[in-house]
């Protein structure tokens, strides 16, 4: 028999501490097939973020340093700078990471045209601290520091990262994508091989956002959570390309 | 080499180069845009990279990232600068990644002023980020003694694994003087097998590299803070650092660190002519601080009182009490507010203190 | 002829890939439990089973393999 599917070794055998049913560990994978196909994996250093994705060093078989909160985009252009365009250096971060904290560094790798590869997942909250609002939080969502929904009025209406940053000359390589089928899947899966193949081309910054989820912190089994993502973000956040030079 | 006249800031950044600093990066504040300004000149002429960044903040992370990938790497800033860069200074501890930090002190609190000042003393050797840590700190008392300590940074910041800070001030930075810098004068690259450079395992020369100060489990963080203040310890003892000048039979010693010493050198010799023996105990490493040497300079039978000049309200003046213990009194003339002490004003304190 | 392996140890019983699977032969089981308390997934119709590998490019913790 052949085998149609199985695990990547560019994924440690470490158990994935994600909650069941959480998005992480499928972009994990994704990531993790990405490289193998590439034939990237010595030649990658990733960045792990702080967020649910935190022990992100424990599951990519690759060279990894943990960053602190949101400095993540800062960190991999140290190591970019260092090891050159040989290497293939990426960060993974959450939207709370990435889109709140961490908005000074990301606009600004992106700005430079830092040569690095941006796996950026919103799931719309802040997991690791207990599901407060996130700027990627949708207009009436409940968290716990949005008990009564996001009220627009009183702080905004949720941030669209990728369309923001496709405005800028630096980044070459932008897509949203998402995990609510298997064809979504496969996209999401293209994206990221398309975004560190424009790292290694030297073309610029690349970065895909992954429309996940968050079962625990959104109340929703995993089941209703996929739905819940397409019914509910997909509208707010189109998937496509948003940069590609 | 015949010795040349150059500006602090300058001939730190040319001394890091020596050193074989090759990744700088930084973020514009006065008073030491000379070290980025001179870097960014300085840095695609030896193969190297001068990164200006969005913000101390990024600065910092970035230096992370280059120490974590093996490079030897620096950043410099000024006081308000350099607190934006605790977090990532904390980070680098607890990552037990080498680097070089410079701050050209300034006066604070908040913005504070651009003039020279002592201020950040507690922030630069009590902690200043979170968590148990220490930076190796240097404090210079001349533009030559900067150069020197540049190599020795890198030396120790490699041997260590840890950040080593160089603690100066605006007039170190902005003064000019005759120096000698030694060209080629690096040391042997150490070999950092720990280093985040590529890794797959058909390599197995080494364990795949992970540059983490996350410790969840209290077992794991503890052994982390043990290795680390083992490590503290060792530096205390091999690394301490301290110039007496004068001591032997002086009445009245003074302690003071950086550009104050240099003033207090003169006012001790403004003394002598009075016939008035005063000696200066300078801590060149304010961590480790040299407890003992300023004990025994202090404690000695000739001297009869001391006192503690700082550019400041009296921060360092709590480790020279720490050392004596009760022993002796220690007088502090401080000064906050970006003011530099005088040496007649410092002689004449001392005089004071002689008919009290 | 397909063959799916589930790593039951390992499986969280999200249902994600029961939610995905075209053929609808996938289910959280009623009467195992594995050491962490989960119902893992199995499958319930081998026969039908087209190895499309959706399932296991679904699952969050890549226990699944496919063969065919």
């Amino acid at each position: 028999m052949a085998i149609v599917f199985k695990k990547t070794s560019v994924l440690t055998d470490t158990i994935m501490h994600y909650c069941p049913g959480c998005g992480h560990g499928i972009v994990h994978r994704l990531v993790a097939e990405a490289l193998e196909e590439l034939n990237l994996q010595d030649k990658a250093v990733g960045v792990a973020p702080v967020g649910c994705a935190v022990f992100a060093y424990r599951y990519f078989n690759v060279d990894m340093q943990e960053a602190a909160h949101g400095r993540a985009p800062a960190v991999a252009t140290g190591i970019k700078r260092v090891l050159g365009p040989e290497s293939c250096v990426f960060t993974y971060q959450g939207d709370g990471d990435l889109a709140s904290i961490g908005a000074a560094e990301i606009v600004h790798a992106a700005h430079r045209g830092e040569k690095i590869t941006v796996i950026f997942i919103n799931n719309a909250i802040y997991g690791m601290t207990g599901g407060q609002m996130a700027p990627t939080t949708l207009v009436g969502q409940r968290t716990t520091t949005s008990p009564y929904g996001r009220d627009m009025e009183h702080c905004g209406s949720p941030i669209r990262m990728s369309e923001m940053l496709a405005t800028i000359d630096g980044s070459a390589f932008i897509e949203r994508v998402a995990l609510n089928s298997t064809a979504n899947i496969q996209r999401a899966k293209k994206a990221i091989r398309k975004a560190f193949e424009t790292q290694m081309a030297g073309k610029g910054f690349s970065m895909v956002e992954v429309l996940s989820t968050c079962p625990t912190n959104w109340g929703k089994s995993a089941v209703e959570s996929m739905d819940w993502l397409e019914s509910s973000m997909i509208p707010y956040y189109p998937l496509g390309v948003k940069k590609e030079v | 080499m015949a010795k040349q006249l150059m500006k602090g800031c300058e001939a730190i950044a040319e001394a890091a180069i020596q050193a074989g600093c090759r990744f700088f990066f930084g973020y514009p504040i006065t008073p030491q845009n000379d070290i980025p300004e001179y870097m960014s000149a300085r840095m695609p002429k030896v193969g190297g990279c001068f990164l200006q960044a969005e913000s101390e903040v990024a600065a910092i992370n970035m230096v992370y990232g280059a120490a974590g990938a093996g490079a030897r790497v620096m950043t410099s800033s000024s006081s308000p600068g350099i607190s934006l860069k605790q977090e990532g200074i904390s980070y680098i501890a607890g990552a037990e990644l080498p680097c070089v930090i410079v701050n050209m002190m300034r006066g604070g609190p908040g913005l504070g002023s651009i003039q020279a000042s002592q201020g950040d003393y507690f922030q630069s050797t009590k902690g200043g980020g979170h968590g148990d840590y220490h930076l190796v700190v240097y404090a210079p008392a001349s533009v030559q003694e900067a150069i020197d300590l540049m190599q020795t940074a890198f030396d120790v910041a490699d041997k260590y694994r840890m950040p080593v800070l160089i603690l100066a001030d605006g007039i170190i930075g902005q003064m000019m003087e005759p120096v000698e810098i030694k060209q080629g004068n690096a040391s042997e690259p150490v070999k950092k097998d720990w280093a985040t450079v590529g890794w797959s395992e058909k390599d197995f020369t080494r364990p795949r590299a992970v540059v983490n100060s996350l410790y969840i489990e209290v077992e794991e963080l503890e052994e982390l803070t043990g290795r680390l203040q083992a490590r503290y310890a060792k530096i205390a003892e091999e690394e301490t650092r301290v110039e007496l000048y004068n001591t032997e039979d002086a009445e009245f010693m003074l302690c003071a660190y950086g550009t104050v010493a240099r003033i207090c050198k003169t006012a001790i010799a403004q003394l002598k002519k009075q016939g008035i023996k005063a000696g200066l105990v300078r801590p060149i490493t304010l961590w480790p601080f040299p407890y003992k040497a300023v004990h025994d300079a202090i404690a000695a039978p000739s001297v009869k009182k001391a006192l503690c000049v700082e550019m400041s309200a009296g921060q360092m003046v709590e480790d020279v009490r720490l050392a004596i213990n009760g022993e002796k009194e220690i007088e502090l003339l401080g000064h906050s507010g970006s003011r530099v002490p005088t040496a007649e004003e410092i002689a004449q304190r001392i005089i004071q203190m002689r008919g009290a | 002829m397909a063959m799916v392996t589930i790593n039951e140890e390992r499986c969280k019983g999200c249902g994600l890939c029961v939610r995905i699977c075209p053929k609808k032969i996938m289910q959280l089981s009623e009467t195992k439990l594995n050491s962490k308390g989960y119902h893992p997934a199995e499958v319930t119709d081998m026969e039908a089973c087209m190895a499309c590998a959706a399932c296991a490019r679904t699952c969050p913790d890549v226990v699944i393999q496919v063969e065919k």
